[in-house]
């Protein structure tokens, strides 16, 4: 066995736990946004005697409560798709984390080692194309639960996530032709320079309108608030996980939440400098603390950006009031997705135009 | 290791699963997904003669090839959509009538 | 070690993509056919990553699972009292297609036996391929490609005028 399967296997294995564990974290942050946004009770209620910790034992309550319920079929829903559609939401939800990369490469017994599961030269291509994989599972439940208000949002969230897809995709076009790859962890890597020795160059200050497309198209991507109309509970019940109950239910909520973290790191990587410690590059970087403290840098500065655009979803969605189906639609078709190609044609002329300037071209 | 027959063998089987559903299924929904099937079996046969001669030619086809197929679906269910509107169904011997 | 696995995962591949294929050209159930065909999706990209053609397998995925599948699966909702779970789709008349398709299939398997065909290398080369492509589509392919987006382009405007809703 040489070295780089063995580090394969454990990044496939570590990973995938990663994003797992950060569910509790993010289902308490949710809680107790909430709670600080709205004014509502926060989750500090559960407790053991005196013992709160913040509300940190409610995820643990949570968990247990899910883990220990029947599983429950309805005897109307169908057999092999009713238990299937909750995994293909969940399952491709975590394959997408594995070409995040969480830090700079590392140098190990003279091998070359990603920090991603799998280095992909076409690593976007491959994201979004396994994130679309999830919109049949939610389809699926959505019609295997043989119910009208499921099958009602399994259909909104098709129409939604499709939409939105053609604009999320065309959105980061702008950040790619700048970048000039497709590579995660290439693209986080030409973030480490900087503009005038003082600002440094994220993808957020070159591609500003690009950035805020591709947010917009995220939260909608994810089915979040504003745009959680496939599970709109004043209209749809709980809409395509109606007649979900117990751990099944609870696998929605993770491929939600997995879906979140992952647009988070797909939006820190492609425009906030994903691994990158301002102003400190790699080498530099490893030059004064060492390779161990260079890499556990970069991943609290790459976590840290994460979480921080997972409090923006969570900010999100207990601000803004829900759309209307209509104003969904539109917005998405007549709004994002022309300024996307705006965005895409613009940036294309003046990259063209620099070329020129270099003389390149 | 297999050999190209093996993989050419699989495009043959779906090809032939393709055209079985197109001449025999009366739903034009399915008619429509075993078209898919059938490109899908020609893209299996185009990258197997691209791996066998070390060339790309053949995987740029195939992305000429899903363009094709993107393009078919898109159109075909539009008819499908229109059918549906001015018959009632999607079968395809109900389809009888040349003008709307 | 190696060699087995890639056979292994040849046939598992293999398996899932005509296994898919035939629920989804013969089932009755309209349903069935749809999400049967993302199974020979998902079977048709392993086999194109066992090809040695990986962003093809990408391609693939996000072509016709995110965007293809997710039409014919609009087509169905559009098209059906859908949650009716035995949505039927029947079949024509079977001897007739049966015998013409039995034909042409015997005469691709006549034609492909034919051929002697060469043992591939025993590791496949992983190259990246993903730049090689695109300088083809910027170079040899430059006006297929300028033409398909004319296609697409075409395709946008007559689908939307078909799709419609007559103004009356």
């Amino acid at each position: 066995m040489n070295i780089e399967y063995i580090a394969g296997i454990i990044k496939a294995v570590t990973i995938p736990v990663m994003a797992l564990n950060s569910i509790p974290l993010l289902v308490w942050m949710e809680r107790r946004g909430s709670a600080f946004i709205q004014n509502r009770h926060g989750p500090n209620r559960a407790n053991i005697g005196p013992i709160t910790l913040f509300g940190l034992l409610h995820p643990f309550a949570d968990a247990i409560k899910c883990v220990f319920k029947e599983p429950f079929r309805p005897t109307k829903a169908h057999p092999i798709f009713y238990p299937l559609a909750p995994a293909l939401v969940v399952v491709p939800a975590l394959l997408t984390l594995a070409v995040v990369p969480l830090a700079d490469h590392i140098f190990l017994m003279g091998a070359e080692i990603p920090m991603s599961v799998a280095e992909l030269e076409y690593g976007i291509v491959y994201m979004f194309a396994v994130s679309s994989i999830s919109v049949l599972g939610i389809t699926l439940a959505g019609w295997a639960s043989n119910n009208k208000f499921s099958l009602m949002g399994g259909l909104r969230s098709t129409a939604q996530m499709i939409s939105y897809e053609l604009s999320l995709g065309l959105s980061i076009f702008g950040a790619l032709l700048v970048y000039g790859s497709l590579n995660p962890n290439e693209i986080a890597r030409l973030q480490g320079e900087t503009f005038f020795g003082v600002i440094p160059a994220w993808g957020v200050l070159m591609q500003p309108l690009g950035f805020l497309l591709f947010l917009i198209a995220a939260f909608a991507e994810a089915n979040r608030n504003p745009f959680d109309l496939p599970e709109g509970e004043s209209e749809l019940v709980a809409g395509y996980h109606t007649e979900y109950g117990g751990m099944k239910f609870s696998m929605f909520m993770m491929g939600e939440y997995v879906a979140m973290v992952t647009l988070s790191a797909l939006t820190v990587t492609l425009f906030f400098g994903g691994w990158q410690v301002p102003w400190v590059t790699t080498e530099a970087l490893q030059a004064t603390v060492g390779q161990p403290l260079r890499v556990l840098c970069q991943f609290l500065a790459f976590a840290g950006k994460t979480l921080f655009f997972c409090w923006l979803f969570i900010w999100v969605r207990w601000t803004l009031p829900r759309f209307r189906y209509d104003q969904l639609m539109r917005l998405g078709w007549k709004v994002i997705l022309p300024l996307s190609i705006v965005n895409v044609f613009v940036t294309a002329l003046v990259l063209l135009g620099l070329g020129w300037m270099k003389g390149t071209l | 290791m297999p050999a190209p027959l093996e993989y050419l063998a699989v495009s043959c089987i779906l090809f032939g699963i393709g055209i079985a559903g197109v001449l025999t299924r009366r739903n034009l929904l399915v008619i429509l997904m075993s078209i898919e099937l059938m490109l899908n079996s020609a893209n299996l046969a185009f990258l197997t003669f691209s791996r066998l001669h070390g060339q790309l030619h053949g995987q740029v086809i195939a992305i000429f090839v899903m363009t094709v197929a993107a393009a078919e679906a898109a159109i075909g269910l539009a008819i499908v959509v229109a059918l549906f509107r001015q018959t009632g169904s999607v079968r395809i011997d109900e389809a009888t009538r040349l003008r709307g | 070690m190696e060699a087995l696995f890639h056979v292994a995962t040849f046939y598992v591949f293999a398996a899932f993509a005509l296994a898919g294929a035939a629920i989804s050209a013969f089932s009755r159930r309209l349903v069935y056919c749809v999400f049967a065909l993302l199974l020979t999706f998902l079977g048709v990209a392993g086999l194109y990553v066992l090809l040695s053609a990986d962003f093809l397998a990408a391609v693939q995925v996000l072509l016709y699972a995110g965007g293809i599948l997710v039409l014919l699966i609009f087509g169905v909702m559009l098209t059906h009292e859908i949650a009716d779970v035995s949505t039927e789709a029947n079949f024509t008349d079977i001897k007739f297609g049966a015998v013409i398709s039995g034909i042409l299939w015997l005469l691709l398997v006549v034609y492909i036996c034919k051929v002697p065909w060469a043992v591939l290398d025993p590791l496949p080369p992983y190259a990246p391929t993903t730049r090689a492509i695109g300088l083809q589509f910027l170079g040899d392919y430059l006006v297929p490609f300028e033409y398909s987006s004319f296609v697409l382009l075409l395709v946008v405007l007559g689908a939307a005028t078909l799709a419609r809703k007559e103004v009356d």
